[in-house]
């Protein structure tokens, strides 16, 4: 098989407040074979909160990131649901829309860059089961998780809205019923806890403006772990990692219960079954001490 | 050949090839009769559900097959009056509109059927809705403009001025996505999704001359700023009003309006475009501090843990995007906003 290849866009949380998350990224990839070209040309993605201020500056920024993906004639990868959620939203809306393409097509000119619609976005882990599979990770893992109970948090943007997902990868995902995570951590030995909240919000997005609900929906969301008797949880998106392991007092005071489980990146799980050696996935990085390996 | 006969043609090919399917499926049924329950409960009922029918089929046959007292509510069976909608394994439904196939493909063969909002249930799936319609009654959900009262002509929208309502104007009440918000379930305070899609639709109507609807949503604790961004709202709708993305535009509209006043909410999304034409990629302490101002002490105790973990990048650790100059200039070029 050839070697697999994409261009990243790790995001401003992978190079800040979440480096163990690029580190683990770096770390699985090389474990798999995949080459990542990182795009060190791009931009925050506005994350949802640009765009609330100036809509079309935001989607000439996006448009600008997957035109660099696009010289490289590449898939972008992305590595946070909330990055994946606007590139691919940018996407949709060009590529739908031909007037509008003009339009940002018209500024990305004066930089001598054009959005052609020619790669496709995905996050890391769509793109590790749609273009390794499911079977041969779990072929490859060499410590099987099987003595944890694992509750995967999907986040939000990864999800939802659903007709993104059709746009992708190739097996949407069931907003309602998601799969792919628990999929992942049963290709790695794994047992996945089911609960009611592993498909609901974090509450990141309102943490600045309305702390009391972003940390009421955190503590639900640890709590409903806790309660399937998880042993850890573990994510695809960085900011959802980010509340539920260093939001935890906030989380508790909300919810009036103690809430805390070790919480791993989706890249972190999978390097502790790929055989990664443990330095180089970033745990000391985590303010809810990851106490098992 | 004449028309009827090639109609009753078409419906024969189709109907040989329109497979109709049946499986069997086991409900969970929300029961509560406030006048007379102190607790709620459930009753199971299993059935053979065909591929043609939609949610409504099935609480019609719960309450004419099996338990007369069963209550819902329903009325113009053509998703139109918005009466009928209700929660299936949690998903706000509408239940005339919505078929069992595409349920059994979201949830499988076991279904809990409950009301929208088992806190408000007064019997079975009919709940009081009064938190719905007074947040929705606090948008203005009307156009304001002084008008003759014998006017000769109507005050008509043109396909254009249409088209700027951008389907907010097909919403029909029906409340799923406002009982699928998590945040109205969180904070009562909060108007919710549909409550903000009505403010856009008339927000967005050029013949509304409404002073202070903008204000109104404009509200910390309430108003469209404590959006989580969820996108639940967005996949319930059964007419895809797609709400959340008028409460993107009406945030837009505050800006635009210069009525978005300077809070923590308006700085932190402005603060992304400065962070942006700084350094291409965001400062995640410097949009804090911009956003926070003086609000930025609550947050010392989990910087400073985040600090000591290797988790705070200080301003001049910070690596820029390469070709800053490009942002720079498509920040300067393509900006369209005020603040």
């Amino acid at each position: 098989m050839e070697k697999l290849k994409y261009a990243l866009f790790t995001g401003c949380t992978a190079k800040q407040s979440t480096p163990e998350q690029m580190m683990s990224t770096m770390a699985v990839a090389e474990k798999l074979g995949i080459e990542l070209i990182e795009l060190t040309e791009a931009s925050c993605c506005g994350a949802s909160h640009l765009q609330d201020y100036d809509d079309f500056l935001s989607l000439v920024l996006n448009a600008r990131n997957i035109a660099y993906a696009e010289k490289h004639d590449l898939t972008m990868v992305t590595i946070c649901n909330t990055c994946q959620l606007n590139t691919a939203m940018t996407k949709h809306r060009l590529d739908n829309n031909a007037d509008l393409k003009a339009k940002v097509n018209e500024k990305l000119a004066e930089v001598g860059l054009e959005y052609k619609g020619t790669s496709k976005v995905t996050h890391f882990l769509y793109a590790i089961i749609d273009d390794i599979g499911l079977d041969k990770i779990k072929e490859m893992v060499v410590t099987p998780l099987s003595q944890f109970n694992i509750a995967p948090f999907y986040g939000c943007h990864n999800i939802r809205p659903s007709e993104l997902q059709n746009e992708s990868h190739d097996k949407a995902e069931n907003p309602y019923n998601p799969t792919s995570l628990d999929d992942l951590i049963i290709a790695c030995g794994g047992k996945n806890v089911d609960y009611d909240e592993k498909n609901k919000c974090c509450g990141f997005h309102a943490e600045l403006q309305a702390p009391k609900t972003a940390a009421t929906l955190t503590g639900n969301a640890i709590a409903g772990a806790m309660d399937g008797n998880a042993d850890w949880m573990v994510t695809p998106c960085p900011l959802c990692h980010l509340k539920l392991d260093t939001q935890t007092h906030h989380a508790s005071e909300a919810i009036g219960r103690e809430v805390a489980l070790p919480v791993l990146h989706m890249q972190q799980m999978l390097g502790l079954a790929l055989g990664c050696d443990q330095s180089t996935l970033g745990m000391k990085h985590h303010l809810t001490k990851v106490d098992f390996v | 050949m004449n028309l009827k006969l090639e109609l009753t043609k078409r419906k024969k090919e189709l109907m040989s090839t329109h497979k109709i399917t049946t499986q069997k499926v086991n409900f969970k049924v929300f029961r509560f009769n406030a006048d007379e329950d102190y607790l709620p409960y459930y009753e199971d009922y299993s059935m053979d559900v065909t591929s043609e029918e939609v949610v409504l089929d099935i609480l019609n046959r719960i309450k004419w097959d099996h338990d007369g007292s069963f209550s819902y509510r329903r009325s113009c069976r053509h998703g139109i009056c918005g009466a009928c909608a209700i929660k299936v394994n949690g998903r706000s439904t509408l239940a005339c509109k919505e078929s069992m196939t595409t349920m059994i493909e979201y949830f499988g063969n076991e279904m809990t059927i409950e009301p929208l909002s088992t806190k408000r249930a007064i019997k079975d799936m009919i709940i009081d809705k009064g938190d719905f319609w007074k947040k929705h009654e606090a948008a203005t959900p009307y156009v304001v403009d002084e008008i003759d009262e014998t006017p000769e002509l109507e005050n008509l929208l043109s396909p254009a001025e249409a088209d700027a309502l951008n389907d907010a104007d097909l919403c029909i009440q029906c409340g799923a996505c406002h009982y699928a918000c998590p945040v109205v379930e969180i904070n009562e305070d909060f108007m919710g999704p549909a409550a903000f899609a009505a403010a856009y639709r008339f927000e967005a109507d050029v013949r509304d001359g409404d002073e202070s609807r903008l204000t109104d949503v404009n509200q910390m604790g309430s108003g469209v700023w404590d959006c989580v961004k969820c996108f639940e709202c967005a996949e319930v709708c059964p007419k895809d009003v797609n709400p959340i993305e008028k409460i993107g535009q009406l945030h837009n509209m505050l800006f635009q309006s210069g009525k978005a006043e300077s809070n923590v909410a308006t700085r932190h999304a402005v603060g992304f475009e400065k962070s942006i034409k700084k350094n291409g990629v965001l400062d995640e302490g410097g949009l804090v501090l911009y956003s926070e101002m003086a609000g930025i002490v609550k947050h010392v105790p989990v910087a400073l843990k985040m600090f000591s973990k290797g988790k705070i990048v200080p301003p001049w650790g910070i690596t820029k995007s390469q070709n800053l100059d490009e942002i720079q200039k498509l920040v300067k070029s393509s900006t369209t906003a005020k603040f």
